[in-house]
C-alpha cells in the first residue's frame, strides 16, 4: 500500500466515492467524476458570471469569455467555413472541457480526467463517428470518394485506398492517444521530480527548480493539447463537409 | 497502470457523457448565445457609430460649403453696395457741383452786369460833371456862356480821345 502511494502512477488511480449501479452498468461516482463536474461548473461559472454585466466595454473576465468565444469561432470559420457554424456549440464545449480538465489537473492533489485513455478515446470516438455520420448524410455514396485520391493511376489505387482507409480509421486512436499520452507523461514527470525533491533532502532544490520549469511547460502543453484536439476535430469536420482531399 | 483497469472504464464513460452533455446544453442554450449577443451588439454599435460619424462629417462639410457660399455672397453684395453708394455719391456730388457752378456763373454774370451798369453810370456822370465843369470854367474864365450841345460834343470828343 505504501509503495503504491509513492508510485508516480498512483495519482491516476480511480477512487470510488459512491457506488452507483444503473441497470447493471457501473456508474459509480469517482474522483474522475468529481473533477469532471468541477470542470463543467468552472466553465459555466466563468462564462456566465463574466458576462453578467454584458458591458459594451468588457472587463477582464468578460474579455476572457469573449476571447475564447472568438478563438473557437475563428478556428471553425478558418478550417470549416460558414457551414461549420452549426457545430460551434459542440466544438466550443469540447475545447473548453479539455482545456479546463487539463488546467485543473495541474492543481496539486487534483485529478486529471483527460489523463485516462478511456475518457480521451470516448471523446475521440464521438468526434470520429459524428464526423463520419455527417459525411455520409451529406454526401451519401460520394462520401467514399474521400478514400480515393484524385489523379492517381488505377493500379496505384489498389494500394492507396487501403492506406487512406486505415489512416481514416486510425484518426480516433491517434486523437485519443495524443491527448492521453501528453497528460499522463507530464503528470508522471512532475511526480517523479517531486519524488526527487523529497529523496535528495537539501539538494532537492535542484529538482524543485526543474519542477517549476516543467510546470510552466505543462501549462503550455495543457493549452496546446486542447487546441490540437479541437483543430483536428475541425479538420475532420471540414473533410466530411467538403470532401476535398 | 491505473488507466488500463477495465472495471474503471464504465463509470468514467458514464460521467463523461453526463458532464459533457450537461456542459453542451449550458453552453449552447445559455453561455454562448449570451456572449454572441454582446459581441453582436458591440459590432452593431461600432458600425452605427461609424455611420453616424460619417454622416456628421458630411453635415460638417455641407455647413462649411454653405458658410463659404454665404461668405462669398456677402462679400459680393458688400462690394455692390459700396459701388452703388460710391456711384450715388459721385452723381450727387456732380449734380451739386453743377448747381453751384451754375449759381456762381449766374452771380458772376450779374456782378458783371452790375459793374457794367455802374461803369456806364459813372461814365455818364463823368460826362455831365465834365460838361458842367467846362461850362462853369468857361463862364468864369472868359465870361461866355457856351452852348450845351457844343460842350457835350467837345467832352465826348475828348473822352473818346482819352480813352
Amino acid at each position: 500500500m505504501s509503495a503504491e502511494k509513492h508510485s508516480p502512477l498512483a495519482q491516476f488511480e480511480i477512487k470510488r466515492f459512491v457506488d452507483i449501479d444503473i441497470a447493471g452498468v457501473d456508474a459509480s461516482f469517482t474522483n474522475s467524476s468529481l473533477w469532471m463536474i468541477i470542470t463543467i461548473v468552472a466553465i459555466t461559472l466563468m462564462l456566465t458570471l463574466s458576462m453578467r454585466g454584458r458591458a459594451m466595454v468588457p472587463g477582464r473576465w468578460q474579455s476572457v469569455a469573449e476571447l475564447s468565444y472568438e478563438f473557437i469561432a475563428n478556428m471553425l470559420r478558418e478550417n470549416v467555413g460558414s457551414e461549420g457554424r452549426k457545430f460551434f456549440p459542440f466544438v466550443f464545449s469540447l475545447f473548453m472541457f479539455i482545456l479546463f480538465s487539463n488546467m485543473l489537473g495541474l492543481i496539486p492533489y487534483s485529478f486529471t480526467s483527460t489523463s485516462h485513455i478511456i475518457v480521451t478515446f470516448g471523446m475521440a470516438i464521438v468526434v470520429f463517428l459524428g464526423v463520419t455520420l455527417i459525411g455520409i448524410i451529406r454526401h451519401k455514396g460520394k462520401f467514399l470518394s474521400l478514400f480515393v485520391p484524385s489523379g492517381v493511376p488505377a493500379v496505384l489505387l489498389l494500394l492507396l485506398v487501403p492506406i487512406e482507409l486505415i489512416s481514416y480509421l486510425t484518426r480516433p486512436v491517434s486523437l485519443a492517444l495524443r491527448l492521453f499520452a501528453n497528460m499522463m507523461a507530464g503528470h508522471t514527470l512532475l511526480k517523479v521530480f517531486g519524488g526527487f525533491v523529497v529523496a535528495l533532502g537539501m539538494f532537492g532544490v535542484f529538482p524543485l527548480v526543474a519542477i517549476v520549469a516543467l510546470y510552466g511547460l505543462e501549462l503550455i502543453v495543457a493549452f496546446l493539447q486542447a487546441y490540437v484536439f479541437t483543430v483536428l476535430t475541425c479538420l475532420y469536420l471540414n473533410d466530411a463537409i467538403h470532401l476535398h482531399h | 497502470m491505473p488507466q488500463l483497469i477495465i472495471a474503471d472504464f464504465s463509470p468514467q464513460l458514464v460521467w463523461l457523457v453526463i458532464s459533457f452533455v450537461a456542459l453542451f446544453f449550458v453552453m449552447s442554450k445559455v453561455a454562448l448565445p449570451r456572449i454572441g449577443e454582446v459581441l453582436e451588439a458591440r459590432q452593431e454599435r461600432v458600425t452605427s457609430d461609424l455611420e453616424k460619424a460619417e454622416s456628421l462629417r458630411g453635415e460638417a462639410d455641407d455647413a462649411i460649403k454653405a458658410y463659404e457660399t454665404a461668405l462669398a455672397e456677402a462679400r459680393a453684395s458688400a462690394h455692390n453696395t459700396a459701388q452703388a453708394a460710391r456711384d450715388e455719391m459721385n452723381t450727387k456730388a456732380e449734380a451739386k457741383r453743377g448747381e453751384v457752378e451754375a449759381k456762381l456763373a449766374g452771380q458772376l454774370a450779374e456782378a458783371d452786369a452790375r459793374i457794367a451798369a455802374a461803369r456806364e453810370e459813372a461814365v455818364g456822370h463823368i460826362r455831365t460833371v465834365a460838361s458842367d465843369t467846362a461850362k462853369t470854367v468857361a463862364s468864369r474864365l472868359i465870361g461866355v456862356d457856351l452852348d450845351d450841345a457844343a460842350i457835350e460834343a467837345a467832352v465826348a470828343g475828348s473822352m473818346t480821345e482819352g480813352n
